[in-house]
């Protein structure tokens, strides 16, 4: 009996045991990786700045966020491709024509890539590229005004998610096209046609080397797979470019099962100079395709859209040389390439091992023509040619790879959600940090160009659960900073992100900010409908359209007392904001309009449009607290029944500015 | 009577000549600091223009009813570059001359030039902060807005630095120099 007892013991025991072993829960191990001193290392005193900004891509909010690092501050969200009810972009209609599309006016997109401008593959601080998938754009934003300046539309093209990447001296941005699609000329087919008639378009976007203006140079008629990330190459490869495919099963149903049963699908390999020989000998051939190019003037303050009718096309077919396929390990995601030029990296997001490529002996591959048969053409690489080796057991779900200029790669893991650190030469794990939770991209300042500030990365996580106060079922996405500087990668702070951020890019604060506009001159002002003065303001009728000719200055509208509007008419706020002093914009808005407000910024000129509902007297008024008399920056519109002889008139009470003048002139 | 000595003249004619840079410099600046202007607002004022954010600060105080600041309202401006001239050439004589009386008669014009410079500046000053409209929208008993002849002021929510620019600083040098020698020959030949 007493052996029994000591049996009911031993168990008792066990149980104890296991339930001590249950896994600790995820807040304590997210301790075990935070630095001693976080607080110390992510801490911007008050009145201080950050060190980068950290151009962020907005995710299914289709606009681009600005974060300071190390702080994790959001410090502005740029309106892109998704109206923003909160400056009035897209609503007024300066803005409406950088919305259009060959669709007509699209209201939203989805922003995932962001590409900051280089020179030599360093940041130099200009631009900031992002893609819109959904409907497939490339947007250009200025690093100056933080505004969206230009976005051109890509035909052929379904998901525009390989893109925008730059060349190293940014000559292009590219699009490869997620979704392969029939040209869009030809494009009533049946789905099941996938294997004749789709096409897996790549766009190379030029970039004015002075002004950014856009244009497609050409389009690449590759076979139909889906395209998924890309980099140019550096230096020695800077000539060519890196896509990741997937779905070289060409499936048209069920992707998840049909995409993922081949071993390896293929990193394309573009000599893009190649190309443009091709370009210059004539192989290219213009195809019908419409898409709409939008342009925005800082002089005008408007936008214009532009419908194009043709775009250039080059067939693989006729241009030998130009493609090469690299056989990857399963569904290739991330395809990223050293600071060097020398090494690509692909992340097989279903793969166990990551392949990292050589650029030389790619070359050597396509000169000794090593190739394993050919892809619709297009020759493959043998893998094991063009290998410099594979890095064993990394983690689960490779996504995506930065580099921290000290001869390291790290790899994000959505899987198994962390951070791996490797060596590029020795292809061995270094070190590795827990993500909370299932990081998707991950960025370190400089981490794609040939100039890494290996300072700090970046996990932008797809999981938040129960990082922050929770809100609902909705949560804002969560994202880690981790310092790198030392051996061990250390989390240093966790922030919120607004949208879901897929890639950012960090750049140093001082390339940036001593480019940045504070204002927008009011003598450099060619809106058609600027009142560059009191003197100049007015209200015009053309048929049933009003058009008023309106300044703002603190802490008046004028005119602000405006009678003579009818029912039926469509009535044009053109709001001049006569500030000529940072950080003092004007808002403008009508009690009851179908309409968001604007927001004028010094020495720029936003139209409101209003169609009045109601008969009535209308108040209208300043929406940014502008000054001490903020409150009093208001008027009101008298609205007349139709047919009503009500006369136009406008006007604005005695500014007590010339009484005092008067006075002094006296002496 | 004996000449001037040669250092006492020269260093005359150098200062005098220096007042030519007051053509290309500004005479005199105006700062005002705020809680919302912590990179502060700069005024110049040359001898016959003015410079800097003027726009602005006649933005902020059109709430307190001043009169907008412009050039129109210095009639001095048409002058001052003549007057300046007149004070070079004297200057320049009165050095060459190398006589001591002359040095003398130049320090009395100094003074009293300088003397009635400040009074009308003091003046524009207080014109312009106390003849205030009497609709304007902030108005506090008692307040009158004149700026600092030099010096230091608080007025409301600024604070303003009233101080002789590069121009300025020359028309001192030039005083102080002229002073230096009547000083020095007085004591040499007693």
């Amino acid at each position: 009996m007493k052996i029994n007892y000591l049996r009911i013991v031993a168990i008792g025991a066990t149980i104890a045991g296991m339930a001590a072993c249950k896994p600790a829960n995820e807040k304590a191990s997210s301790d075990s990786f935070l630095a001693g001193d976080a607080a110390e290392r992510a801490y911007v005193k008050p009145g201080e700045h950050d060190e980068f900004y950290n151009i962020v891509s907005g995710g299914f909010n289709g606009q681009l966020s600005v974060v300071g690092l190390p702080s994790g501050r959001t410090l502005k969200i740029i309106p892109v491709f998704s109206q923003f009810a909160e400056n009035g972009w897209g609503y007024s209609e300066e803005t409406k024509p950088m919305l259009n599309t060959s669709h007509g006016f699209v209201p939203w997109d989805d922003s995932h890539h962001v590409a900051l401008s280089t020179t030599n593959s360093e940041h130099d601080g200009k631009w900031a590229f992002i893609n819109g998938n959904n409907t497939p754009r490339i947007a250009r934003v200025s690093l100056s005004t933080f505004r969206t300046e230009e976005i051109i539309e890509l035909p052929n093209s379904g998901g525009n998610h390989s893109s925008p990447f730059i060349t190293a001296n940014t000559e292009y941005a590219v699009a490869g096209t997620r979704f392969s699609v029939p040209p869009d000329a030809k494009a009533d087919v049946p789905i099941s046609s996938f294997k004749q008639n789709f096409k897996g378009y790549i766009s190379f976007v030029s970039i004015d080397k002075n002004t950014g203006r856009m244009g497609i140079k050409f389009q690449l008629k590759t076979p139909g797979v889906s395209f998924d990330l890309a980099r140019a190459g550096k230096a020695k490869s800077a000539g060519w470019f890196f896509f990741s495919t997937y779905n070289t099963e060409q499936a048209n149903s069920l992707l998840e099962v049909n995409a993922s049963q081949k071993d390896k699908d293929f990193i394309l390999a573009v000599n893009w100079k190649k190309a443009e020989e091709y370009l210059a000998q004539g192989k290219g051939k213009k195809e019908a395709a419409k898409y709409a190019h939008n342009v925005y003037s800082d002089e005008t303050h408007s936008a214009t859209s532009t419908i194009m009718n043709e775009v250039m096309t080059l067939d693989p077919k006729e241009c030998p040389g130009m493609l090469y396929f690299m056989p990857c390990p399963k569904s290739p995601h991330g395809c990223d390439v050293d600071p060097t030029g020398q090494y690509i990296v692909g992340s097989g997001k279903l793969a166990a091992v990551i392949p990292v490529f050589s650029f030389d002996k790619m070359i050597k591959a396509i000169e000794s023509k090593t190739f394993d048969g050919d892809f619709d053409g297009i020759p493959v690489l043998k893998y094991d040619a063009v290998l410099h080796g594979e890095v064993k057991k990394p983690g689960l779900g490779p996504l995506h790879t930065e580099f921290d200029g000290k001869g390291n790669a790290i790899t994000s893991f959505f899987v198994s959600s962390e951070l791996v650190k490797w060596n590029i030469e020795k292809l061995e794990v270094v070190d590795r940090v827990p993500t909370f939770y299932s990081v998707g991209h991950l960025s370190i300042p400089g981490g794609p160009t040939a100039k890494p500030h290996g300072k700090y990365v970046v996990a932008y996580n797809k999981i938040t659960k129960d990082r922050y106060l929770p809100t609902g079922p909705e949560l804002a996405q969560s994202a880690q900073l981790y310092d790198i500087s030392g051996d061990k990668m250390k989390l240093i702070l966790d922030f919120p992100t607004t949208g879901e951020p897929h890639y950012a890019e960090s750049i140093p604060a001082a390339l940036v900010e001593k480019n940045v506009k504070k204002i927008f001159k009011l003598e450099e002002n060619k809106h058609p409908y600027a009142a560059k003065g009191e003197k100049e303001t007015k209200v015009v009728r053309k048929g049933n359209e009003v058009h008023v000719y309106m300044t703002a200055i603190r802490s008046h509208f004028a005119p602000d007392n405006i009678e003579g509007v009818k029912m039926g008419d469509v009535v044009y706020f053109h709001v001049t904001n006569l500030e000529q002093d940072w950080d003092v914009p004007h808002g403008f808005a009508v009690r009851g309009n179908l309409n968001a407000e604007v927001l004028v910024m010094p020495g720029e000129t936003s139209t409101l449009k209003w169609i009045p509902t109601k008969v009535g007297v209308t108040p209208m008024y300043c929406t940014d607290f502008c000054s001490a008399l903020h409150q009093e920056m208001q008027g009101y519109v008298r609205v007349s029944p139709a047919g009503s002889n009500v006369p136009l008139t406008w006007g604005l009470g005695k500014n007590p500015t010339a009484e005092a003048e008067k006075k002094v002139a006296k002496k | 009577m004996k000449p001037l000595k040669k250092i006492s003249w020269i260093s005359l004619l150098v200062s005098s000549l220096l007042l030519t840079v007051t053509y290309f410099v500004p005479i005199w600046k105006i700062d005002l600091w705020a809680p919302q202007y912590p990179e502060g607002l700069s005024m110049s004022i040359w001898l016959y223009k003015l410079s800097g954010q003027v726009d602005i600060i006649n933005g902020l105080n059109h709430y307190i009813g001043m009169a907008h600041i412009k050039e129109e309202m210095f009639p001095e401006f048409k002058i001052l570059p003549y007057a300046v001239g007149i004070i070079i050439a004297l200057g320049v004589v009165t050095a060459l001359s190398k006589n001591r009386k002359m040095v003398l008669g130049f320090l009395v014009l100094l003074i009293v030039s300088g003397v009635i410079a400040m009074y009308d500046f003091w003046k524009w000053g207080y014109e312009y902060g106390h003849n205030l409209s009497d609709d304007a929208a902030i108005k506090v008993p008692g307040m009158a807005y004149q700026p600092p002849l030099i010096g230091y002021k608080e007025l409301l929510n600024f604070g303003a630095y009233s101080i002789p620019d590069i121009g300025g600083w020359l028309f001192v040098l030039l005083g102080a120099v002229t002073i230096g020698v009547v000083i020095f020959e007085t004591k040499t030949n007693k």
